[in-house]
């Protein structure tokens, strides 16, 4: 697909959601079309495999039913292709291919249909975030699976799109600058603040140097005012994580410049840019796509060594979550981190997270589709520890 | 009462000039930036309450934030530990007679262009004394280097090693203060001393020697190339902070024509 010229006479397409309603049980495919993961029912007293989502097992009634990975595999048994829908979002993009699959896990399901597979085939499937944010089935082709208007459609796929980094004063903004570079986006613009001062890397800077200080009002609406409509995907990379809890502290000089990276940034831009983010989010295959915030992981309950940066982070995170409902069709992914292998972090011991590790891992989640991702083991760790029981990781971090 | 007369009939006719030492006050304007270790000054900031809006239909006004050393600036005795246990050493105790003075203009701005670490010293001073007469007593000593026609990067100046910006060295300072008796030190910089003044022993003479003696600074000053060497006088009142170490302000400088 090569980016296209677009006529500027035509109306622009409304940023349309697909059917979003959803039980709260039928949300676990949701979370698990998020993070990447193939995920169903499964009964915990007969081992059957649900689908769709239920209160009660459908084999043997019984209400034990837990959310576990599960076979990709199944066959197409049958497959057509829809050419007229009431719905609005999908009247925009008939024809569409959707077909029945018998999952080898034993449940059968109705599933978006990639262009390459065909009836009687064996196929992969996988759980994808639509449009509307919510947990879709896909089957794909067993084997490798080729950009089609499908995978476009449900991915950020930042190959021939245009892309914000907010802060390239750091070796990890420079990275993911970089990263996309060799994703194939075709213009990366990257924020400076305070051009005045000098920063290592300045003098090979990836990228379209564009002049953006997320905690200056003026800076952000300037520069929104001339990119604003020409970003397709936005990455804040301004972080400013220090060590030191809250009594530790003698004053609140360090902790306003993490909330303003961490909370009045991220929102200065929101408010900026989100709008005209979510009014280009029907432009075509290369229309706006994402927003991506990277997050400690410790928004998710606070490392007291850096209480008042993780309270910052945990800012960060509940604002990501609004702008989820605010954004839509616009993709909001969540990069949760570790510690980063940086200057402030040099007492803590590994893993640590490299720049450019965590500048890849949001490159393949964008293309992946993927919204909540951790990376780096510490991260992860976490958020295992997290999904598990969030009370008992604060108070196990609390006590450490 | 009769001086104050002709001061305002020759202010209104024209026969005084009022020259803006100011630099604006804006987000871009560099601040001082110290290691990373150290607390930092906040840069200035504009954040809009409304503009004839649903948030204040007729009006329009916002809220600022920034350091008391950002943009043009003033520093009390208090900013340096030389002087913190002096008298009447805070914004809002200095006496007021202070803030109306004459000033002595020393031009070295061909020798900043030539080095951006020139150094200001006693025979530099002397040399000066020697053209325009002895420095009264009471008198700002402005130090022009035309560094304020610079911006940006240029402006800062920041290399690996720190900022590289004239300055005065600790003798010149010490001349200043005790042999010629001056209220303050100003500079076109964004500091009254050099960018590499860490490396002076004892570091900061400006800072040290000037406010060790409830002496004066005032620093990112503009315009001093529209001043006499002699016969100035300079408007300098800072905002009246509680306890407070400097303040941005309008300096105002009154000329004859």
């Amino acid at each position: 697909m090569k980016r296209q010229p677009t006529n500027p006479l035509l109306p622009p397409r409304a940023p349309l959601l697909p059917p979003s309603a959803r039980s709260r049980t039928a949300l676990g495919l949701t979370l698990a079309a998020a993070a990447g993961r193939f995920a169903l029912q499964v009964c915990e007293d007969c081992s059957a495999t649900q689908y769709p989502p239920r209160e009660a097992c459908h084999r043997c009634l019984s209400a034990r039913l837990v959310w576990r990975d599960t076979p990709i595999g199944a066959t197409l048994l049958a497959a057509t292709r829809v050419h007229i829908s009431a719905d609005p979002y999908f009247r925009a993009h008939t024809p569409w291919r959707i077909g029945t699959v018998a999952l080898d896990c034993g449940p059968s399901a109705i599933a978006h249909l990639h262009d390459a597979v065909s009836l009687g085939q064996r196929v992969r499937m996988a759980l994808r975030l639509d449009r509307s944010g919510q947990g879709v089935m896909l089957a794909l082709p067993e084997h490798d699976t080729p950009e089609d208007k499908l995978i476009r459609e449900m991915s950020c796929n930042p190959d021939q799109r245009r892309i914000l980094i907010t802060d390239g004063r750091t070796a990890f903004g420079q990275a993911m600058a970089r990263a996309f570079l060799t994703a194939g986006a075709s213009q990366i613009f990257v924020g400076i603040a305070d051009p005045w001062k000098p920063f290592p890397g300045q003098s090979d800077l990836p990228g379209e140097l564009v002049p953006l200080d997320i905690t200056d009002t003026t800076s952000v609406r300037q520069l929104a005012g001339s990119l604003g409509g020409r970003v397709d995907i936005l990455v804040n990379t301004a972080l400013h994580i220090r060590p030191g809890g809250i009594t530790n502290r003698p004053d609140l000089i360090t902790a306003h410049a993490e909330m303003e990276a961490g909370f009045f940034g991220p929102m200065r831009l929101a408010q900026a840019f989100g709008p005209a983010l979510r009014a280009r989010a029907a432009d075509g295959p290369f229309g706006a796509c994402a927003w991506v915030n990277i997050l400690s992981a410790h928004a998710l309950a606070a490392d007291p060594a850096f209480g008042a940066s993780s309270a910052a982070h945990a800012a960060g995170l509940s604002l990501a979550q609004s702008l989820r409902a605010e954004l839509r069709p616009i993709r909001v992914v969540n990069a949760l981190v570790g510690p980063l292998d940086d200057d402030w972090h040099q007492d803590i011991p590994p893993p640590k997270v490299a720049p450019a590790a965590l500048a890849i891992a949001v490159v393949r989640a964008l293309q992946d589709g993927i919204e909540d991702l951790a990376v780096g083991d510490v991260a992860r760790d976490i958020l295992a520890r997290w999904h598990d029981n969030p009370g008992q990781l604060a108070r196990e971090l609390a006590a450490s | 009462m009769s001086s104050l007369a002709d001061f305002t009939t020759d202010l209104l006719a024209g026969k005084i000039r009022v020259v803006d030492l100011t630099q604006t006050l804006s987000a871009e304007f560099p601040t001082i930036v110290l290691p990373p270790q150290f607390g930092q000054c906040a840069p200035f900031r504009l954040e809009e309450i409304s503009r004839y809006d649903g948030r204040g239909p007729a009006w329009y006004w916002n809220n600022f934030t920034c350091g008391e050393h950002t943009g043009t600036h003033f520093d009390a005795p208090c900013h340096w530990v030389s002087g913190k246990d002096l008298p009447n050493n805070t914004t809002d105790t200095v006496p007021p007679e202070q803030f109306i003075a004459p000033a002595c203009v020393i031009d070295c701005a061909r020798e900043s262009a030539a080095d951006a670490d020139f150094v200001l010293t006693v025979p530099v001073i002397e040399a000066w004394e020697a053209q325009h007469g002895r420095i009264p007593a009471g008198s700002w000593v402005l130090l022009r280097t035309d560094w304020s026609k610079k911006s940006g990067a240029a402006y800062a100046n920041m290399k690996d090693d720190g900022a590289h910006t004239p300055g005065p060295n600790p003798e010149a300072v010490q001349f200043l203060v005790e042999q010629r008796d001056v209220i303050g030190f100003g500079t076109e910089t964004i500091g009254t001393d050099a960018g590499q003044a860490h490396t002076f022993t004892p570091p900061y003479p400006a800072h040290f020697f000037m406010h060790g003696k409830g002496r004066l600074g005032l620093q990112c000053l503009a315009n001093l190339d529209q001043l006499p060497a002699t016969g100035a006088v300079i408007i300098s009142p800072p905002l009246k902070i509680q306890g407070g170490s400097g303040s941005p302000l309008r300096v105002l400088a009154l000329v004859t024509t």
